[in-house]
């Protein structure tokens, strides 16, 4: 991402739309509109895949099945019961709606793999069932739909469906951009790097996926029902796994993390699907699928050349503008109340977890207060990162309780605990390589989003949602600015520095506004200059009445900051103390120089 | 139904569920061995037995051809790593070309040549069925250096994309390879067996006693042989067995190797049985790949118990709902996540 103001739109983006918007008035053969009406409707599938695949991580072979799901739902409402085809848009988003919910639903908390078979085996079911229902029409499917018309206007003739199609596009595009560059997109970027690192920062990854698997089956309905009263008639051929297994090899095509992507590789599907099944035969002779062939060995090049699809070659040419900007102003958030120095924050007793027969943390209790800086000390695998997950609840305690401010949370999701004011940072920086340094820190203000009326996707793919996304940008931007990262705002992650990204970590820890801080090893990988930096800005916060948990190997680093040590080694606790009171301790100087 | 009727169903199930637990039990050893699910696992059991019904027709087999160029390519596509690694690496220890040129030039050369000479030869069904096994196995292994190979380090949906692909190019050379009509191989078992009043066909019993042979045969060969261990050791612990020098590739050719071995078995058992064609392959792999998630893709038991859950639903329906056999048969993929869900413990942040 350049640094650069942003952009409305790009020059050769603007000649693209205008070329799109203006192809029915020139006088062009109605093949071409009939190939642009296809190119609309693949790429209103093909956006859904843009938040599953480049998103979500998430992989659907079903969404040729939701198409189906929209298209026979208003041709049933229209043709059975004579309604209205905007009825049998509605109901078609009932049933699709239902059907992924439900397939999410059974999947989210299970990893990758299921959710893609669990679309192809209910994908097969639902095309089996179009193709042998008799209210169905079996085989020969349902005719006679009628044409979409609105107050009397009538979008029979195939010109004003490529506005209605076309129109549906840009609608989509708009609203999935919208959505990915804001609280919830993030957070459904965030999937995409496993479930720990979204969850430690306050996202409920199984909803979430829920939700974005809904989503992506909306709008393949969208199409299906565009695409029913387009033809005038639905038949259970284009909804079977090779149409499912199309729509993800156009939109890897493309390129599935932009929307653009999505639309580009509709288009070149259409394209290369065209000349391949007229080419092919001539070339080789015979009978023979040659495009599928042509189109899976596509894939497979694709998948081992360019992984991100063409857009992102096409786009590097482009002046990119930012995802998310931050304002110069916006109201500050809410932050909670701090608790008065010396009052109890934090009390693990009795710490325990087995691997197996591994005890890699044994009967490990400690305190923390209000203002206190606690530094956790150990040689490496004494147990040190398997604590902090312990008390943030990334990994399950075998025994022991922790409780938080009086409250106990070893039961709590990790979620939950973040929610409370447990902040988090990774000994292995966990941060979205693509996406910028700001929004990376913004997912630390997941749940000081506000709340819509119209539902929080409404909201975000609109843009009602901008003062919202300003407070949490804003405040993104201020914590960056604080942990030294105020130059590299629009940075993507992946091109920080170690130490740095590190920082970044710290600053999306913050963004959460915690009462207790964990941070595993921050100064790793540091400069000196960096490691004085933030030596001080831990000394502030501190004076702002937060408790911080360190874990370090930086001595002199940890000497100056800490007020109290101490000290694991094989799983247990060996020490405590003031800083001096460790150092001179003979068990710590035998585990860290041996006997 | 009478009591007849429900038996013979049974038969039928049990012996449909035999193949599905074959096949998911191959599935599991790829996605153990090497986290591919191996979608297009049906077509190698299509491939073998439209290979076997054409060397019974006294025909050259088409996908000698296919494995002759697919050969090739493999072996243009390990050249030129070779290339690269030695201008990465000069002097540096590269994999040795004579290996590749065997088992993607001559073999597939030697098993051509020996196909054409067997193809006028009078009929011997077990020469036959043995030819065919070598024609399709032998793919297996060029087509993970070719689609798999390059992406070991992928995002495992990177795979499954992978994995679809190659099911669809397999469906779509099938259908030029063999045509769009199906056929049934010759019988290979003949006769009836009465027990306790109930007439068991013979194919039944060939493939239930197969399918047990076969489950000896793999429990023998990871339990007691080197490169079984050695498959058992990646699967338990990828980067451990790199490490003792077990290699990636080397694995997942092997497991990818025996998987299509044993579709091919399923191939060969049940190609007098049912009508196949090019297309068949899919449903066949898929209702595979349902049994296997009841296990979780790492129970051999488990995916077991889901291939005969599998196979007698859909007998049954067959007969009280043919129509909607694949709809209840598909559904079942449900219940069987659901299962899934209770079966396993939370796995938080294993991707």
């Amino acid at each position: 991402m350049k640094d650069r103001g942003p952009l409305p739109f790009q020059a050769p983006l603007i000649v693209v739309i205008a070329l799109i918007a203006l192809l029915p008035l020139a006088p062009v053969a109605s093949a071409w509109i009939t190939s642009f009406n296809y190119i609309g409707l693949f790429a209103l599938v093909a956006l859904g895949l843009v938040l599953l695949i480049g998103s979500a991580n998430m992989l659907s072979f079903g969404q040729a099945a939701f198409v189906g799901l929209g298209a026979y739902t208003t041709a049933l409402v229209t043709t059975l019961a004579g309604l209205s085809p905007w009825l049998g848009l509605v109901l078609g988003w009932l049933v699709t709606g239902i059907a992924a919910y439900l397939i999410g639903l059974i999947t989210r908390r299970l990893s990758g793999h299921y959710l893609a078979i669990a679309t192809m085996a209910v994908g097969m079911a639902i095309y089996f069932a179009f193709a042998n229902l008799e209210v169905l029409g079996k085989n020969d499917g349902l005719n006679a739909l009628p044409h979409l018309s609105i107050l009397g206007f009538s979008f029979e003739r195939s010109e004003r469906m490529y506005y209605v199609i076309w129109g549906t596009v840009a609608l989509a595009a708009l609203g999935v951009r919208n959505l990915l560059s804001s609280r919830i997109g993030r957070a459904m970027r965030a999937l995409a790097l496993g479930d720990t690192m979204p969850e430690a920062n306050g996202i409920d990854t199984a909803r979430l996926k829920v939700l974005t698997f809904v989503l992506a089956a909306l709008l393949a309905s969208t199409s299906g029902w565009l695409y029913a009263h387009l033809q005038r008639a639905v038949s259970p051929i284009p909804f079977g796994l090779t149409h499912g297994t199309e729509y993800v090899f156009m939109t890897v095509l493309g390129g599935a993390s932009s929307v653009w992507g999505a639309i580009l590789g509709a288009g070149l599907f259409v394209l290369l699907d065209d000349v391949l099944r007229n080419l092919l035969p001539r070339l080789l002779g015979g009978d023979g699928h040659y495009e599928l062939v042509a189109l899976g060995v596509m894939l497979i090049v694709i998948l081992q050349r360019a992984r991100d699809g063409l857009w992102p070659f096409l786009a590097r040419r482009m002046t990119e503008y930012r995802l998310a900007e931050a304002p110069a102003q916006a109201p500050v958030l809410p932050a909670r109340p701090r608790p008065a120095p010396g009052e109890p924050v934090l009390e693990a007793r009795g710490l325990q977890k087995r691997f197996g027969g591994l005890v890699a943390v044994s009967n490990v209790s400690f305190d923390i207060k209000a203002g206190e800086i606690l530094a956790l000390i150990g040689p490496n695998g004494a147990g040190k990162s398997t604590t902090f997950d312990l008390v943030t609840s990334v990994q399950r305690l075998s025994a022991g309780e922790v409780s938080f401010r009086g409250t106990k949370i070893s039961d709590l999701p990790s979620r939950a605990v973040f929610a409370l004011g447990v902040g988090r940072t990774f000994q292995h920086a966990n941060l979205l390589p693509n996406m910028s340094v700001l929004e990376n820190a913004a997912l630390g203000a997941h749940l000081r989003g506000d709340g819509h009326a119209i539902g929080d996707v409404l909201a975000s793919a609109s843009r009602l949602n901008r003062a919202e996304e300003r407070k949490l940008l804003h405040e993104a931007a201020k914590q960056l600015d604080r942990v030294g990262l105020g130059d590299s705002l629009y940075t993507a992650a992946g091109n920080l520095a170690l130490g740095q990204q590190r920082l970044a970590e710290i600053a999306r820890a913050l963004c959460g506004d915690p009462t207790l801080l964990l941070l595993d090893e921050p100064a790793a990988g540091l400069r000196y200059f960096e490691k004085v930096a933030l030596s001080s800005l831990l000394h502030q916060l501190r004076s702002e009445g937060m408790s911080i948990l360190l874990v370090e190997h930086d001595m002199e680093f940890l000497m100056e900051l800490a007020d109290r040590v101490i000290v694991m080694d094989f799983g247990r606790l060996i020490a405590s103390g003031t800083p001096e009171q460790v150092q001179n301790d003979p068990a710590v100087r035998r585990a860290y120089l041996g006997d | 139904m009478n009591p007849t009727v429900a038996l013979l169903l049974a038969q039928d199930g049990i012996a449909t569920g035999a193949i599905y637990a074959l096949l998911a039990m191959a599935l599991v050893l790829v996605f153990a061995v090497t986290r591919i699910p191996f979608i297009p696992i049906g077509e190698f059991v299509v491939y073998t037995a439209l290979t076997l019904i054409a060397i019974q027709a006294n025909q050259v087999p088409r996908t000698v051809w296919l494995l002759i160029i697919v050969g090739c390519v493999a072996f243009i596509a390990d050249v030129a790593a070779f290339i690269r690694e030695r201008e990465r690496a000069p002097g540096g220890g590269t994999a040795p070309l004579w290996f590749s040129a065997a088992q993607n030039l001559l073999l597939p050369a030697a098993i051509a040549a020996i196909a054409m000479l067997l193809s006028q030869k009078p009929r011997i069904m077990p020469l036959d069925m043995l030819m065919a096994v070598l024609i399709v196995v032998p793919l297996a292994p060029m087509i993970y250096r070719l689609a798999y190979q390059p992406l070991v380090s992928a995002n495992p949906l990177v795979l499954f994309m992978v994995s679809i692909a190659v099911h669809f190019v397999m469906i779509g050379l099938g259908l030029n390879l063999f045509g769009p009509d199906g056929d049934r191989a010759e019988p290979y078992a003949d006769w009836q067996l009465e027990l306790g009043g109930q007439i068991v066909r013979g194919q039944v019993v060939m493939v239930l006693a197969a399918t047990a042979a076969l489950t000896v045969i793999l429990y023998v060969f990871f339990a007691r042989t080197v490169p079984g261990k050695a498959l058992r050791a990646v699967a338990v612990n990828r980067v451990g067995a790199q490490l003792v020098g077990i290699g990636t590739a080397a694995s997942g050719k092997l497991a990818l190797t025996l998987a299509a071995l044993i579709a091919a078995l399923c191939g060969l058992l049940i190609s007098p049985g049912v009508t196949l064609n090019y297309l068949s392959g899919e449903l066949i792999g898929l209702k595979g790949f349902v049994a296997a998630v009841l296990g979780g893709f790492v129970s051999y038991p488990l995916a077991v118990v889901g291939a005969f859950i599998v196979s007698l639903l859909e007998s049954y329906t067959s007969f009280w709902a043919s129509a909607l056999k694949e709809v209840i048969v598909f559904s079942l993929i449900v219940p069987i996540l659901l299962l899934r869900t209770f079966l396993s413990r939370p796995d938080m942040g294993e991707h």
